[in-house]
């Protein structure tokens, strides 16, 4: 690799220094259809430096990081590996060129060696092309002592934790000579200790020249870790920085920076007496003492990123997860804790993260889906008549304005915005008088995303009580009466609708310091 | 190896502030655990063989013996071709079939022809097998149909193969001649000599999946499937290879039976696929792929084929053998499944990032 071509992508400007460009990124853009998943991709990574890649969910990062691992090929703009165009066609393009990307949860083979998972389809080899295991130890042992840590390479890579399981990635593309290491919000699911260490074996690569691309939404791990900052927004570059030459409060306000729709009419809270109150809600290892009250007629958001804890919170409340300590009251009467069917007769609905495999029962038709949840009230001796169904179905359909064939066809057949209706439709028809819909507007488009939240507040407005939870600021600032904000599994803030800011509820959500409600 | 120095150097003290990620007590676990099933199949095999013994001294007799390896050395060599099979996610079922096939086939051969070389029967044997097994693979590597499926239904074809062929017929052992019933009645004391032969070829097979980059692959298939994908293991290839050779295997076993049993109608080898998964469980192949030998899946056969002679010289009902097998087996199945929950609990408590 003698052939390096020093780059002055900036034009020229305070960033350029006098280290290498191995790999750079300009002008590009991606669509998945109508959908601009990027539209300006510029990043540039130097060897033995650290950048971080910052934005809000949506801001492009990952489609940015899918085109430097070969999983994605930019519509237009260029790819420089060393000063050179390249194109990467395939994961296999990305790795022989020197990219490794280390995912969030590795994929290893649980029941082989730590070594073995290291050198798969590339084992050394001795006499009659047989695993030489005794150097393939060896050169993950030495592997392993460059990256500084203690790992044994015969062991079985199952029990490892996710932060070893890391290491083992980081280990594979040492292997592989990788100078470029792109980490994927590699300390969503690590413990404090476990990213200090990760942090550690950074550092050693970064000593070695490796170029480490680092995504993460903890913007005082940014600080900590890397040199240089790039921040997008909705699919753009917004800008790129020396760490030095900025704090968390800039980068907040370059992650967000755009006009908030809100809601105009007060917050109903008269009658706040609360019908949903959650009190001390502990799941050891998934959240702790999670305390809140839903008042009928308000709409209260779970805020926070993802991996905090929000769904694992909503599907505890609903019974579909057990929790260890603490309760769950509906006026005033607790729950059975893990029952579902406890939930439902107290009036809970929830509508899940991922209507495709939680929300609906694809194959069904439109009508079963809308009438499953009202079963109870629609037979007749016994019976449900298919006429009753269908006719239950298409009242709720022009409710909600459903847009269909026929009610007869297969649910799978629908656009997600109506396949979301649908959901919405089976539990709005029960008459529920908590409701928790999570993630209400993922994957839809902006038309449908409105008249779901018109819904949505058209049942708070009846008497319901909402929990949302959703990891769109807008959304969460124009649906919701009162914010609460989770972090690592706390609730570590609460606004109410006047006093939120996306800044603010960014900051408590990354931010490792306490912040005062507003 | 610059690097080494040159990070040694910035940091002293290495051992003391080297980042410590300590061999977790999971794994420590896990190793005991494995180590106490072999000690469980041994302990079990040496409990039998001393109650038997007690009660029944002739249990130990050469001639009980030679029955019990040459019950064994079957079971085994099915079960390595099983073992190829499981330890990549897949099962196959239709080994008993195969085995009735090609032992009639080929033992019939002497029946129809007045001088066939032994090597050619054996040749038949085996190409049966092979055949059949391909068939299995295509359809399971390259048509992207489970296993299961699969060979419970080829279970049945191929049974039903023969019976068409066999019809009322059978090969008796008045008609084979000596050199071929001698493969299995020789014997170097109480052992015979197909033992002997057959342990060398699992002791190959083992060492096989175990040291050569084709063998791994099919652990790293069991183990990961997306896993195996991402690093470009050719996974249609080895799951089809591993059930032609599983075939072929079963086909070389099909003779050995017709050497030994003599008498051959159509129901040569009815059952004897569940036997061998048993046996491959018991004997340490997680059911789920991954892990495990030829090795503990023969030990895994000697333990069944033990007991089940045991019983047999105690008088004991043929019942309580069957039910000993299934016990064994829901014992082994619940011990993987126990270090797996144990292993999830422990991760999730270890990894777990919330302040308490």
């Amino acid at each position: 690799m003698n052939l390096t071509i020093y780059l002055e992508i900036f034009g020229g400007t305070s960033l350029s220094n006098d280290k290498d460009s191995v790999i750079s990124l300009t002008g590009a853009k991606k669509y998945f259809g109508a959908v601009h998943a990027l539209e300006d991709g510029q990043i540039d990574l130097f060897a033995g430096e650290a950048h971080a890649l910052v934005g809000e969910n949506g801001a492009g990062k990952s489609t940015l990081v899918k085109i430097f691992a070969g999983l994605h090929r930019p519509d237009s703009g260029s790819l420089k590996f060393d000063g050179n165009e390249v194109f990467f066609n395939s994961p296999r393009d990305a790795i022989e060129a020197g990219v490794a990307v280390i995912y969030q949860e590795p994929t290893l083979f649980p029941d082989l060696t730590v070594a073995e998972n290291i050198f798969m389809e590339r084992q050394p080899q001795r006499s009659f092309r047989r695993i030489d295991y005794r150097s393939m130890n060896k050169a993950a042992r030495v592997i392993f002592s460059r990256l500084e840590v203690d790992l044994d390479p015969t062991r079985l890579a199952l029990g490892l934790s996710i932060a070893e399981q890391q290491i083992v990635e980081i280990a594979k593309a040492l292997s592989l000579e990788a100078r470029v290491i792109i980490m994927d919000e590699p300390t969503a699911a690590l413990s404090s200790v476990e990213v200090h260490r990760l942090f550690r074996v950074a550092e050693t690569l970064k000593n070695s020249g490796v170029a480490i691309l680092f995504i993460s939404h903890r913007l005082d791990e940014v600080f900590t870790l890397c040199e240089r900052v790039t921040v997008m927004r909705d699919g753009r570059f917004v800008l790129t920085t020396m760490s030095s030459e900025t704090n968390e409060d800039a980068l907040v306000r370059a992650m967000v920076g755009r006009d908030v729709e809100r809601r105009s009419d007060q917050i109903r809270g008269i009658d706040l007496k609360p019908l949903l109150e959650v009190e001390h809600l502990t799941l050891e290892g998934l959240f702790a003492d999670i305390s809140f009250t839903v008042a009928a007629g308000e709409v209260v958001a779970l805020s926070g990123l993802v991996g905090a804890g929000r769904s694992e919170v909503a599907t505890a409340i609903f019974g579909v997860r057990r929790y260890d300590y603490g309760s769950v009251k509906v006026g005033g009467k607790a729950l059975k804790r893990g029952s579902p069917s406890s939930a439902m007769a107290a009036g809970i609905g929830l509508v899940p993260e991922d209507r495709r495999l939680q929300g609906l029962v694809m194959e069904q038709s439109i009508a079963r889906n809308i009438a499953m949840g009202s079963f109870k009230s629609l037979k007749r001796k016994g019976l449900i008549r298919s006429l009753t169904e269908t006719r239950f179905a298409a009242d709720w359909s022009v409710k909600l304005q459903i847009k269909y064939g026929n009610l007869g066809n297969s649910v799978s057949t629908l656009s997600g915005g109506n396949q979301q209706k649908v959901v919405l439709a089976k539990w709005m028809s029960r008459s529920p008088k908590v409701l928790i819909v999570d993630e209400p507007t993922r994957g839809i488009d902006i038309g449908t995303k409105a008249e779901v939240h018109r819904l949505i507040l058209e049942l708070a407005k009846s008497g319901v009580a909402v929990l949302v939870i959703s990891s769109e600021l807008p959304e969460v600032l124009n649906l919701a009466d009162r914010i609460l904000v989770m972090r690592e599994g706390r609730l570590v803030a609460e606004f109410d609708h006047k006093g939120a800011t996306e800044e603010a509820i960014i900051a408590a959500a990354t931010l490792s310091k306490e912040v005062k409600a507003a | 190896m610059t690097l080494i120095e040159q990070n040694s150097q910035s940091n002293p003290s290495n051992s003391g502030s080297s980042v410590e990620l300590v061999p977790s007590g999971a794994s420590k676990f896990t190793s005991l655990v494995f180590r106490a099933r072999e000690f469980g199949i041994f302990g079990i095999l040496f409990i039998f063989v001393l109650l038997t013994t007690a009660i029944k001294p002739r249990f130990l007799a050469g001639q009980n013996i030679k029955f019990i390896l040459i019950d064994t050395t079957i079971f085994a060599l099915l079960a390595l071709g099983e073992t190829m099979v499981v330890v990549s996610k897949n099962v196959d079922l239709s080994i008993g079939s195969i085995l009735g096939l090609s032992a009639f086939v080929s033992s019939n051969l002497y029946q129809q022809f007045h001088h066939v070389s032994i090597v050619f029967v054996f040749a038949v044997g085996i190409g049966i097998g092979l055949v059949l097994g391909v068939v299995n693979g295509v359809l399971i590597a390259f048509g992207r149909v489970p296993s299961l499926v699969v060979t419970l239904a080829s279970l049945y074809i191929f049974r039903g193969l023969d019976v068409l062929i066999v019809g009322g017929r059978q090969v008796v052992a008045s008609s084979l001649p000596s050199n071929f019933l001698s493969v299995t009645s020789a014997s170097f004391g109480a052992i015979p000599i197909i033992s002997i032969v057959v342990a060398i070829v699992v002791f190959g097979g083992a060492y096989y999946l175990k040291n050569y980059r084709s063998g791994r692959d099919l652990y790293a298939i069991g183990s990961s499937e997306q896993a195996a994908g991402l690093v470009g293991i050719p996974i249609a290839k080895r799951v089809f290879t591993a059930f032609a050779i599983s075939g072929a295997i079963a086909g070389l076993a099909g003779v050995i039976w017709a050497s030994y049993y003599g008498t051959i109608d159509s129901t040569a080898g009815t059952g004897y696929e569940f036997t061998v998964v048993t046996a491959v469980v018991v004997g340490g192949v997680a059911i789920f792929g991954g892990s495990g030998s030829a090795i503990g899946a023969a030990i895994g056969a000697l333990l069944l084929n033990t007991i089940n002679s045991s019983l047999y010289v105690l008088g004991v009902s043929a019942f309580w053998d069957q039910a000993i097998s299934g016990l064994l087996l829901i014992l082994a199945i619940a011990l993987d499944r126990g270090i797996g929950l144990y292993l999830a609990k422990s991760l999730r408590k270890r990894s777990s990032r919330v302040a308490s």
